[in-house]
């Protein structure tokens, strides 16, 4: 089977006054499916902007990038938002719930974007989430109405909605304590342990990332190490 | 979430529904807009449909005449018909084999010959000067509602009846079942009896027309077996000056429709309408950039959710439909609302404009086909001013959106 993820040769440069700024050099990456991986460095090394190529939120300047299997540069608009609706699932550090809508419709969302209708099923799929982030009971709770750590795991949920390959998150924990951020923490290697789920987590925090399976540090758009946690 | 609504549907609705305040405010804007178009226009239908009323309470839509036998000064209709008074009476040549290809013309509901002369109304010592007007009543009240105005006695004109105006009733101060002698200046004479009274609206019309049999007036006015003119009835009343002037080419007579004789109050009512589509075009205008700037707004505050929308798969179009739904159901709602206070206005307006005894001055209502042009209209507006914004919204870059 593929990798769940294979990167090679990626560059990302922005323009930047008369020419352009290079932040991604040539990074070359694999993920496979159920890993569970850290991606650390400092600040402005690049992390947030390889995790959005990753996304398939930006296209890199120059490279291969496959998801699943599929090599993604040559795909139109349509088919990147539908793969990245399909396969991938988002954790943000702002948890960027839509305050228009419920716990549940939250969770319920990627399903709806995608069939374009509600129906049971797609209900009875995000109840099932929502329970398994332990928020069973607020369900009907306005989304703008949770407290942080309730609302990261509502968008915990969310990402799974769509049995993703692949779950990006980018600090998930960095806006909450150090008792709700283990909480998280623990509640996305649960996932991953149960449903098979590929993770790729952007964090500062030592601490967890000491508690993944692998860690990618990058610095300075480049990857300078790459080896998997004996600690783990 | 209902089942059978499309996401962008839920979204839509949702996201007006969490900015209550804007979009209550915005949708009354739009409300506001709707009323004084809608209020604007039943005014104006209603004022103008009462003054087509009355003109053509006492005229045909179409009248045709004798050719003329001098030059007619060009767009001299009344003087015309001064001039032809002077003259010996002239009756329309073959005007029964005319009528018949009259009736047989699709565009024309009535036929109705009459045979009308100057004459002098004698009661006592009063002599007062009258038009008489010989009729085949039947015919007649279809062209002008005669029967409808008859406010004493009844509408009937067989050998020897009369039925006359009010104004002249009072000046002669006669009523129902006296006499009334006929003199039509030629010497022939006749002694009638009041059927009826009428009363046509208009002073000129109460005191002159004096309305006979068609044969009493053919042989008073000395034109037996003739008509001075021909009276129509038009199934569509603002068809008349088309047709008379093909009359006119394929008869030789003179057509006059009731559209040249009234030319002033045509251009009146021409220049209304269009000032009042200019007001209606500014109306719309002010009510688009009204729901554009809430929805600019909107989608500023709502970026990040949108990027987050997006990044879970939504595509642009779904995002673009969201917004052009939400200017749509803002104009649709404010179109209600505008529809509902205009008829508010229009009975505050009808308690005010009143005659003094308390009469309605004219007959306005909201009708159905403004309401529904209103609400389609302000949709379209709504979608429209909503391009703008939603195009921004599905433009918006997801990555920046959601860094924001
Ligand atoms: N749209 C952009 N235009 C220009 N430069 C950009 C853009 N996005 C990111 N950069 C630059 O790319 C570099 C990497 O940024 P990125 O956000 O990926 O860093 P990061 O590793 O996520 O940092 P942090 O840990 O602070 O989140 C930074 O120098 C940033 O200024
Ligand atoms: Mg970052």
């Amino acid at each position: 089977m593929a990798d769940v993820l294979d990167l090679q040769g990626i560059r990302k440069s922005y323009p930047s006054g008369a020419g352009e700024i290079d932040v991604l050099h040539g990074i070359d990456l694999r993920l496979q499916r159920g890993e569970f991986a850290a991606l650390i460095g400092p600040s402005g090394s690049g992390k947030s902007t390889l995790l959005n190529l990753i996304g398939l939120l930006d296209r890199p300047s120059a490279g291969r990038l496959c998801i699943d299997g599929d090599e993604t540069s040559t795909l139109p608009e349509a088919a990147i938002t539908r793969l990245r609706g399909q396969r991938i699932g988002f954790v943000f550090q702002h948890h960027l719930l839509i305050s228009a809508f419920t716990a549940l419709e939250n969770v319920m969302m990627p399903l709806l974007v995608d069939r374009g209708r509600p129906d049971a099923a797609m209900r009875a799929r995000a109840t099932e989430l929502l329970a398994g982030v332990g928020l069973a009971d607020r369900a009907e709770h306005p989304a703008s109405k949770l407290s942080g750590g309730q609302q990261q795991r509502v968008a915990i949920a969310r990402a799974l909605a769509m049995r993703p390959a692949l779950v990006l998150a980018d600090e998930p924990t960095g806006n909450l304590d150090t008792h709700t951020a283990d909480d998280i923490f623990a509640l996305l290697r649960e996932v991953n342990r149960r449903e098979g789920t590929s993770f790729l987590i952007v964090t500062h925090d030592p601490r967890l990332a000491a508690r993944c399976d692998r860690i990618i540090e990058l610095v300075d758009g480049r990857i300078v190490s790459d080896r998997p946690n004996p600690a783990d | 979430m209902h089942p059978w609504l499309p996401f962008e549907w839920i979204a839509a609705t949702r996201f007006l529904r969490e900015g209550r305040t804007q979009s209550l405010l915005i949708i009354v804007g739009v409300g506001v807009g709707v009323a004084v178009i809608v209020f604007m226009s039943a005014l104006l239908s209603g004022l103008q449909a009462n003054l087509v009323k009355r003109t053509l309470s006492s005229q045909a839509h179409l009248v045709l005449l004798p050719p003329e036998e001098i030059a007619r000064p060009q767009g001299s209709g009344g003087q015309a018909l001064v001039q032809r008074q002077a003259q010996r009476l002239r009756s329309i040549d073959q005007w029964q084999a005319l009528r018949g290809r009259l009736e047989k013309m699709p565009e024309i509901a009535t036929v109705s010959p009459v045979a009308a002369g100057p004459a002098f109304a004698v009661r006592g010592d009063a002599n007062k000067s009258i038009t008489l007007i010989g009729i085949e009543p039947a015919q007649y009240v279809r062209v002008i509602e005669l029967d409808q105005k008859i406010v004493g006695g009844q509408l009937r004109v067989n050998a020897g009846d009369v039925v006359i105006g009010t104004e002249l009733a009072r000046e002669l101060g006669a009523g129902v079942g006296d006499k009334l002698r006929v003199n039509a200046g030629n010497g022939a004479t006749d002694t009638l009896t009041i059927t009826g009274l009428f009363d046509l609206g208009n002073k000129t019309a109460n005191a002159r027309n004096v309305y006979v049999g068609l044969r009493a007036a053919q042989s008073l006015l000395d034109l037996v077996g003739g008509v001075s003119h021909i009276d129509l009835g038009l199934h569509d009343m603002y068809a008349a000056e088309a047709l008379a002037q093909r009359l006119h080419g394929e008869t030789g007579l003179v057509a006059d429709s009731w559209i040249k004789t009234n030319a002033q109050f045509f251009t009146a009512l021409t220049s209304q309408r269009i000032s009042s589509n200019v007001i209606r075009f500014f109306v719309g205008l002010s009510v688009a950039f009204g729901i554009a700037s809430v929805l600019v707004v909107s989608v500023v505050q709502r970026a990040r959710e949108i990027g987050i929308l997006r990044a879970m798969g939504a595509s642009r179009g779904q995002v673009l439909r969201t917004f052009l739904l939400q200017g749509g159901i803002v104009g649709l709602l404010g179109s209600l609302l505008g529809s509902a206070l205009a008829a508010l206005f229009l009975s505050l307006w009808r308690m005010l404009a009143v005659t003094p005894d308390g009469q309605p001055l004219f007959i306005i209502e909201v009708p159905g086909a403004l309401v529904l042009i209103a609400a389609g209209g302000a949709t379209l507006v709504g979608i429209l001013a909503a391009l703008m914004p939603a195009r921004r919204a599905a433009a918006l870059d997801p990555v920046v959106a959601i860094r924001g």
